[in-house]
């Protein structure tokens, strides 16, 4: 075996390792809390109110807070993302402000994720007095996924063929309508994609509600969006470090179905964005 | 009727389409109200060189340098770690892995990518922070290493994504024109694919890092955050973010505390733009 062929195996060999290296722990990590969680998941810890100082019972106001926060987050996020991605895709020129939105965009999706949580605080929770609730939370959230939302469903927009567009202006639509009727309707798995792992983002995220929704120990439901709740992500994160003496059983259970909800909803994006390739016409 | 309805929906549609500068304005202007009150109590010079933080001392001592220390010590683990593995991946991935198994490859980065850093912060707890401790014989594993480790698995999945974007896009005639001079396949991406792409890749790097930088769960997990300027890797560190989290609670509004959580904000938010800018210029060098 000559000199150069010797270099590109050891050379391959390596990038495989490297491969390995970080594919290796993700699997060991699934496959570890799914082991030690799922002992823990039955219909009780998934349904009652968390007792014994958290140290029993169950997740279920966390899980809905959960619920509640993400559910909040997108009604706000998808129809400012969408609209801004239709801005972007079909109206913009190349001209500098539309290279502004898209630095603004870059720069909104790299903030991290506790500056989220101070900016909620100071404009939600202080400034316009909503206090530690559902409401600040979600908008909060809501601004923190709204990068995600935009670029998914602008690269959504964007691969419908311009020839559909010509078309329906051809045949006396007006530009509305053909968006409406026409581009719109060939994006939306795309548009779902970017909308799920949106949610997928906003689910898991624990440092922008730190201070403007999640509650340290709240056994009851929320009864209006001025309510604080307990949240999945929060709740993992107490129970781990804030309260002595937790069952590992718990913390593993609880981390198994953030982590589950999490996976599920990337899951379902990934399938979707799978079979709208595949069936593409164009 | 149809016209004016068009017209509201066109209007709608641009303000919408200028929603993300409004927030990143709206988020500066936030963040800078609640901050710039902090220079009250303390000089910048002393509030950025300042080796204590004392938030809740009489008086209080608000200088940022440990956790700046902080960060960059965990920042910089996670770089040695997570640039050669996450390119040399993003190479494999790119050129080696048969097509097979490629999808299956970058599935597994995005489920990376997808795990919520509380629950890394929670694994790396209770599996990477004993090991850390038992094999150096530390008194606790919570120490700078261990957050650089799990830092460094949040970084790839942004440095293998892009990195393989970078490589995915270079020209196919550069690779056939380095094959049909008899380069192997190896000689060809390290002398041909890596320079071609090495804008993608510087960004990728950078992005990788911005992410780290900005991350708090997992780090506030598994730093052990102790405010005083580490002088290993192998000691216990407190992070920018970490700082926020873990006192915002406790600090009281309006407080001279509440004001510097506020301006280490304004610092990571600073970071974070020009790290963000940059990483874009050098994407669009590319094309």
């Amino acid at each position: 075996m000559s000199n150069t062929q010797r270099s590109q195996k050891i050379a391959f060999f390596f990038l495989f390792l490297a491969t390995l290296l970080i594919l290796v722990p993700v699997g060991l990590i699934v496959v570890v809390i799914v082991q030690k969680g799922l002992p823990a998941i039955n219909w009780q810890f998934l349904s009652d109110i968390p007792r014994q100082g958290m140290r029993a019972g169950g997740i279920f106001p966390a899980i809905i807070g959960t619920f509640y926060l993400v559910f909040g987050a997108i009604l706000f996020a998808l129809p400012i993302g969408l609209l801004a991605a239709i801005y972007l895709s079909e109206y913009a020129g190349n001209n500098p402000l539309n290279r502004i939105i898209k630095l603004a965009i870059v720069n909104l999706a790299g903030v991290p994720s506790v500056v989220y949580g101070l900016f909620g605080l100071a404009l939600f929770v202080v400034f316009l007095r909503f206090g530690a609730s559902i409401l600040s939370g979600s908008l909060t959230l809501g601004i923190m996924i709204l990068p995600i939302i935009i670029t998914t469903a602008r690269e959504a927009l964007e691969s419908v063929p311009q020839s559909f567009r010509e078309v329906s202006l051809s045949l006396g639509a007006s530009k509305w309508q053909t968006i409406r009727h026409i581009v719109l309707p060939n994006a939306i798995p795309g548009i779902l994609t970017g909308t799920i792992l949106g949610l997928g983002r906003a689910a898991g995220e624990t440092a922008p509600i730190l201070f403007t929704v999640a509650a340290f120990y709240l056994p009851r439901l929320p009864k209006s969006i001025f309510d604080q709740v307990m949240a999945l992500p929060y709740h993992l994160y107490v129970i781990s470090t804030q309260v002595p003496n937790v069952e590992e059983k718990i913390r593993y259970g609880t981390a198994l179905v953030l982590l589950s909800l999490v996976l599920f909803m990337n899951l379902v994006a990934i399938i979707i964005r799978y079979n709208f390739r595949k069936r593409k016409k164009w | 009727m149809r016209k004016l309805k068009e017209f509201i929906i066109d209007k709608l549609i641009f303000i919408c389409g200028l929603a993300s500068i409004f927030f990143v304005i709206l988020i500066f202007l936030f963040l800078s109200k609640e901050a710039l009150a902090v220079f009250k109590y303390v000089s910048p010079v002393d509030f950025l060189a300042g080796k204590r933080w004392y938030p809740i001392s009489e008086p209080a001592q608000l200088g940022i340098l440990p956790l700046i220390f902080g960060s960059l010590m965990v920042t910089l683990g996670a770089a040695i770690i997570s640039i050669p593995i996450g390119i040399a991946c993003a190479v494999y991935i790119s050129e080696v892995a048969p097509s097979g198994i490629k999808e299956f490859l970058k599935a597994g980065i995005e489920l990376l990518a997808a795990i919520p850093s509380v629950v890394l912060g929670f694994i790396g707890m209770v599996t990477l922070v004993p090991w850390v401790k038992r094999i150096f014989g530390l008194p606790t594993g919570l120490t700078a290493l261990s957050g650089s480790i799990i830092l460094a698995f949040m970084a790839m999945p942004t440095i293998v994504s892009i990195a393989e974007d970078a490589l995915y896009s270079v020209p196919k005639n550069y690779k056939e024109g380095a094959f049909a001079l008899g380069a192997t396949h190896w000689q060809t991406i390290y002398r041909v694919l890596l320079p071609a792409a090495s804008s993608g890749i510087v960004a990728a790097v950078m992005l990788g890092i911005g992410r780290v930088i900005g991350e708090t769960m997992a780090v506030m997990m598994i730093t052990g955050n102790a405010a005083v300027i580490p002088h290993s890797i192998l000691v216990p560190v407190r992070t920018l973010t970490a700082t926020i989290a873990a006192e915002m609670g406790e600090a009281v509004v309006g407080s001279e505390h509440y004001f510097a959580l506020f301006a280490i904000g304004i610092v990571l938010f600073i970071i974070s733009f020009i790290i963000n800018v940059s990483a874009d210029l050098f994407l669009h060098k590319r094309s």
